[in-house]
């Protein structure tokens, strides 16, 4: 397991690479869904007001 | 035709008149170059080295900022709506206006540029080849230049958006007039990079009044 | 994105259209958003009918973008694994290559996705096709982000490897102006609020960038042999074992099938929003 982690001494750029993508996607998707939600709430809320 | 050079000479006596004149954009480039040995520290052989991309540098900043004048001023008084209308062409009108900018922002550094060359450390022998890469150069940074300045027409905060489009697509010119002038400044063969630089031009000729037209189609609506 | 501030896109307007009180500021906006009734209303609505069919486009958007997500999340865990476990260490350079497995994939979605932006930006401005602008609007920011972290696991690749953390290599270069040429496109739409106008400048903008694209690839290339650049990067000599290979087309295919994924979503919400943007342009109409 700890040679696993180590990386053959390269862990200090292995896993930053994967953390980094790892971030950066699942930061695109959540706020992706997240504007598509608030677009959709939004619309609901102007679709009650309209008679 | 005769509207086409009316046209290249109200714009190039008006900035003239308002803008500084010529004057000013050559003051903004020999600006740059002076302070630069302040940054770099006064090493004749450091200077030297860095000298044609420098100078290629501060040519392209001094293109940038007289940019967002190409239309903005025009496209506020009502101008370019004027121009619209009339028999010219939209590409030509584009092409008017951006010889006058080349003519009153690029050529005095065309001329006036290789003055500087001393104050870089470059032998006078290195002025002839700055004057040339600059000919051959600056006017694809007038052409695409004016696509930027076109885009942003009637944008707020348009002169930022100008140096993000301009910048990237500015990066071969830069590429190969500072690559000449090196080439002629360490006595290498630099007839390849100025032929390329001057075809870039020749490019920028071809695809620029289109682009540049199409995109005052699409603010002026 | 800063964008601009003091438009009537990036107000919530609905408060002050509820009251029927605009403090002064707003008063300004809505003498600009009467002025764009007037003249952009017809444009706008044709718009929305014209959308090629908006809804069968969401019910096709919403349905697709799970089974998406789904494919992207079993090969990721597939070619994780690979990457991780399955596939040897390089036997040159250790387990740092396994950066590989993020690296490549993100690298080949920077350019796909410019070039996605290209197509869908020539469909928009050659057919007047909206859903053409909204997908080249949501093309922009994940292959943007793509093309970012194509460079950084890049340069994370390259301190192990050639000891340095950016080197001024030839195609390094290219991809870093890659990323501007992004950042411009970007910028363009958020400059211009009036959407069918933004969209028509970002696909010229777009397409001036393609023609260039070569030509920055080439200059580039003279650039880095005049200076004589280390050549770290060779054309790949050994061709790649097949432990290695799978993990790597396996991590490929769940980015790509994560980028569509996302780009669904953005265009859905970008649609949805540019429907809001009406509802609130008819409101101000009505509300005076």
């Amino acid at each position: 397991m700890w040679e696993f982690l180590a990386m053959g001494g390269k862990a200090a750029y292995v896993w930053p690479s994967f953390l980094i993508s790892a971030v950066a996607i699942g930061a695109l998707v959540a706020w992706s869904y997240h504007r598509l939600r608030r677009a959709k709430e939004m619309l609901a809320l102007l679709e009650e007001d309209k008679p | 035709m005769r509207a086409f050079w009316g046209l290249v000479w109200r714009d190039t006596v008006l900035a003239a008149r308002i803008g500084g004149g010529f004057g000013l954009g050559f003051g903004f480039f020999a600006l740059v170059i002076a302070l630069v040995p302040l940054g770099v520290g006064p090493d004749p052989e450091t200077l030297r080295q860095a000298a044609p991309g420098l100078l290629w540098l501060a040519a392209i900043l001094s293109v940038l900022i007289s940019l967002d004048r190409l239309f903005q001023a025009d496209f506020e008084d009502g101008t370019l709506d004027i121009l619209r209308l009339s028999p010219m062409p939209l590409e030509l009108m584009v092409l008017a206006k951006v010889l006058a900018h080349w003519l009153t922002a690029c050529l005095p550094l065309v001329l006036a540029g290789p003055l500087l060359c001393p104050i870089l450390g470059l032998p006078v022998e290195a002025m002839v080849p700055t004057g040339l890469t600059l000919l051959a150069g600056t006017p694809a940074l007038s052409l695409i230049g004016a696509i930027g300045a076109a885009l942003s027409v009637g944008v707020r905060r348009g002169g930022l958006l100008i140096a993000a489009i301009c910048l990237p697509l500015f990066a071969p010119t830069l590429i190969f007039g500072a690559g000449a002038l090196k080439a002629a400044v360490d006595g290498t063969e630099m007839l390849t990079p100025l032929v390329l630089l001057a075809a870039q031009s020749l490019f920028a000729l071809a695809i620029a009044p289109w682009a540049a037209a199409g995109a005052l189609r699409v603010n002026m609506t | 994105m800063g964008g601009g501030r003091g438009t009537a896109r990036q107000y919530d307007l609905t408060p002050h259209l509820a009251s029927g009180q605009f403090p002064h500021r707003f008063g300004c906006v809505f003498k600009k958003v009467d002025q764009r009734i007037v003249t952009h209303a017809p444009t706008v609505l044709g718009q929305l009918h014209g959308l090629a069919n908006p809804h069968r486009f969401m019910g096709f958007a919403s349905a697709a973008t799970p089974w998406c997500m789904a494919l992207a999340g079993t090969l990721l865990i597939a070619g994780l694994y690979g990457a991780l476990f399955a596939a040897p260490a390089d036997y040159q350079q250790g387990d740092s290559a396994r950066i590989m497995y993020v690296h490549v994939p993100a690298a080949w979605l920077a350019m796909a996705g410019y070039s996605g932006i290209v197509i869908a930006s020539a469909i928009g401005l050659i057919f007047k096709h909206p859903l053409a602008d909204t997908a080249a609007k949501s093309m922009a920011l994940p292959g943007a982000v793509f093309t970012a972290l194509a460079l950084i696991t890049g340069s994370l690749w390259g301190k192990p490897t050639w000891g340095t953390f950016w080197v001024w290599d030839a195609r390094l270069t290219s991809v870093l102006v890659l990323l501007f040429l992004y950042v411009g496109y970007m910028a363009i739409w958020e400059a211009i609020e009036e959407p069918t106008r933004a969209a028509r400048a970002a696909a010229i903008l777009a397409l001036v960038g393609a023609v260039n694209v070569p030509i920055i690839h080439y200059s580039v290339e003279w650039w880095s042999t005049l200076h004589q650049g280390t050549s770290v990067l060779r054309k790949d000599g050994p061709s790649m074992p097949w432990s290695m290979l799978w993990p790597l087309l396996s991590m490929a295919f769940a980015y790509q099938a994560l980028f569509a994924g996302i780009v669904l979503v953005r265009m859905r919400s970008e649609i949805l929003e540019r429907r809001l943007r009406t509802r609130r342009l008819s409101l101000g109409e009505e509300a005076p």
